[in-house]
């Protein structure tokens, strides 16, 4: 899912256009991070839900946030390791990461920020997994295309990059082009924060939610 | 709510209400430290709701609820109990080992003795040899044994048992209370959950009786029988066949039945306990099915029912009463005065399945 998905998108994007592989890989590797992380904890809730060990760990001496904790580091492990195909493609078709630097810290952050966006559309207290994966697939699919993951910023109409400023992808895709040495459009620190923000805001929100919700699974 | 010296659980107008239904309605109870309490009732009745607040699964919506002091549900009372929930929730794609390790990690348990505390519990509960093997592997008996090992691991002073032995053969089911009996011996507070009456009877000390959310009764086994089920049973047998009639005219007699009406009933007591053996692993007659084996005379039983189908005259009868005392005399007059012989006379106390089904069906026609 984290690979196979944003592959065929790219290659759907970049086949019969004049676009350099190059500049698209930043976005390839930001769609296989945003994917990997964002698929786990909608799977993961409602299928512990079913097993009924979801209860045997709301039994335990655990608090909520621990346990969601948990699910967040399972995505976010997942997608930093899942992260270096689309590295390895990259380099292999010639790109060159300017600043390895700015790329690992935005993997990393990235992967925590939608790995807590996961676990918000994880949230409402459906046991169905493919319930989570419809919420998911209607945030994920609309994100990839807002984001300047396949046109830079720079040459989105006005009305658009409006809408993009909404997106943490946005942000994380353009540390991924800064790092390979493309035009990002806002200023790194400006970036690193906002990927911080939306982080905090997705764990803050999703706390609160799952409190709520997590009784009602049961 | 603090803790009163020598309770571990305290339960006051604990409510839970789902839509427009109250599932758990302003219950009270308190279980003493060290004691094995009961917590009866049908299917739906509140049991298994009433242990997930107690447990944290989910929030009551009044009342208050505390597990040695603490709040139920919060941190440390979590850390003071083990749950075993009526439907195994260990982890199918880990081994028990695993299993039992990931506990450990949860209970925040040293290493060393998360490893020593689990290869005794898998010893003890039989385990040990498929200790490699993946949960999913297991039979329901032995998944049941691999959840109890989960919720005895951190040694908690407090074990909540949600219906432990249900779905399992008889000899799961005796092994599984022989278990619970040494817990007790171990000073262990134990909070069981069932609808099975003879093993209620047979194990807790205290007992509390839920229906519709209600509990509507709350003492122990024997005296709950007593008071509650009222009706005691006397199986009397003469040495020359007596008319039902003449006998149910005695004194302090509530019914009579004879050996064939006896047999007939505990037959369809038997088909009714085969069609649901699955569940309880016991029989639901209780201490009925006990009797079953009393008059159980062989060949010569049926055959004498069968040749007396039409008479009124038997050797044997089943006698309800309320007052044993002035039944067992008139039976005795009887008897010198027909010139008869008693083979045998057995007085039966009300089961607490009597009881229970007394209480229940007097709250249902609200008497």
């Amino acid at each position: 899912m984290g690979i196979m998905f944003p592959a065929f998108l790219f290659l759907a994007f970049a086949f019969g256009r004049n676009m350099s592989p190059v500049s698209l890989m930043p976005g390839l590797i930001a769609m296989s991070v945003f994917f990997t992380c964002s698929a786990i904890a909608p799977i993961t809730m409602p299928w512990e839900t079913q097993a009924r060990t979801l209860e045997r760990l709301i039994s335990a001496p655990l608090a909520v946030w621990t346990i969601l904790f948990g699910d967040m580091v399972a995505s976010m492990l997942t997608g930093i390791i899942i992260s270096i195909v689309p590295i390895i493609i990259a380099l292999a078709i010639g790109t060159t990461f300017t600043n390895a630097l700015v790329l690992t810290l935005a993997i990393i952050l990235g992967s925590v920020c939608f790995a807590a966006l996961s676990l918000l559309i994880s949230s409402p207290p459906k046991n169905a997994p493919q319930y989570s994966q419809m919420i998911s697939s209607f945030i994920k699919f609309p994100l990839v295309f807002i984001s300047g993951v396949f046109v830079p910023l720079s040459e989105l109409p006005a009305f658009a990059r409006g809408i993009c400023f909404i997106s943490p992808l946005t942000y994380f895709t353009d540390l991924a082009r800064y790092s390979a040495g493309d035009v990002n459009y806002f200023p790194i620190a400006a970036d690193f924060l906002a990927v911080i923000g939306f982080t905090a805001a997705f764990w803050v929100i999703s706390v609160m939610l799952h409190n709520r919700t997590l009784p009602k699974r049961i | 709510m603090t803790s009163s010296d020598g309770i571990a659980i305290e339960a006051h107008d604990l409510t839970k209400t789902y839509g427009q239904i109250t599932a758990v309605d302003h219950v009270n109870f308190e279980v003493k430290r060290g004691e094995f309490f009961g917590f009866l009732g049908p299917n739906g009745a509140g049991k298994t709701t009433t242990i997930r607040m107690l447990t944290g699964i989910i929030k009551k919506d009044g009342g208050e609820a505390s597990i040695n002091g603490y709040p139920a549900g919060s941190i440390r009372a979590k850390q003071l109990s083990g749950v075993m929930p009526e439907q195994s929730n260990a982890y199918m794609d880990l081994t028990a080992w695993g299993n039992l390790m990931l506990m450990s990690e949860i209970y925040r348990m040293p290493g060393k003795e998360a490893k020593e505390r689990s290869e005794s519990l898998l010893q003890q509960l039989g385990l040990y040899e498929r200790k490699d093997s993946l949960a999913s592997t297991y039979s329901m008996g032995m998944r049941k044994r691999l959840v109890l090992s989960m919720a005895l691991l951190s040694d908690p002073q407090l074990l909540f048992l949600d219906e432990p032995t249900s779905g399992l053969d008889v000899q799961s089911v005796r092994f599984m209370r022989a278990l619970l009996r040494d817990l007790k011996q171990q000073g262990k507070t134990i909070f069981l959950t069932t609808h099975n009456m003879e093993e209620a009877a047979e194990m807790c000390e205290r007992v509390a009786i839920i229906n519709h959310g209600k509990i509507i009764a709350q003492d122990s086994p024997d005296k709950l029988s007593i008071t509650a089920g009222r009706i005691f049973l006397v199986d009397v047998s003469f040495d020359k066949p007596v008319d039902i009639k003449t006998l149910s005219n005695l004194p302090a007699i509530n019914r009579v039945e004879t050996a064939q009406a006896i047999q007939a009933a505990d037959q369809l007591r038997a088909q009714q306990a085969m069609a649901g053996m699955g569940r309880s692993g016991g029989m639901p007659g209780g201490q009925n099915g006990q009797q079953k084996t009393h008059f159980a005379g062989g060949a010569s039983t049926a055959t004498t029912s069968t040749s007396r189908a039409e008479t009124s005259k038997d050797y044997r009868f089943r006698i309800y009463t309320n007052d044993t005392t002035v039944l067992i005399c008139s039976l005795v007059d009887y008897s010198r005065e027909n010139s008869m012989q008693m083979n045998i006379l057995n007085v039966r106390p009300p089961s607490l399945e009597d009881a229970f089904v007394r209480l229940t069906e007097e709250k249902s026609h609200g008497k």
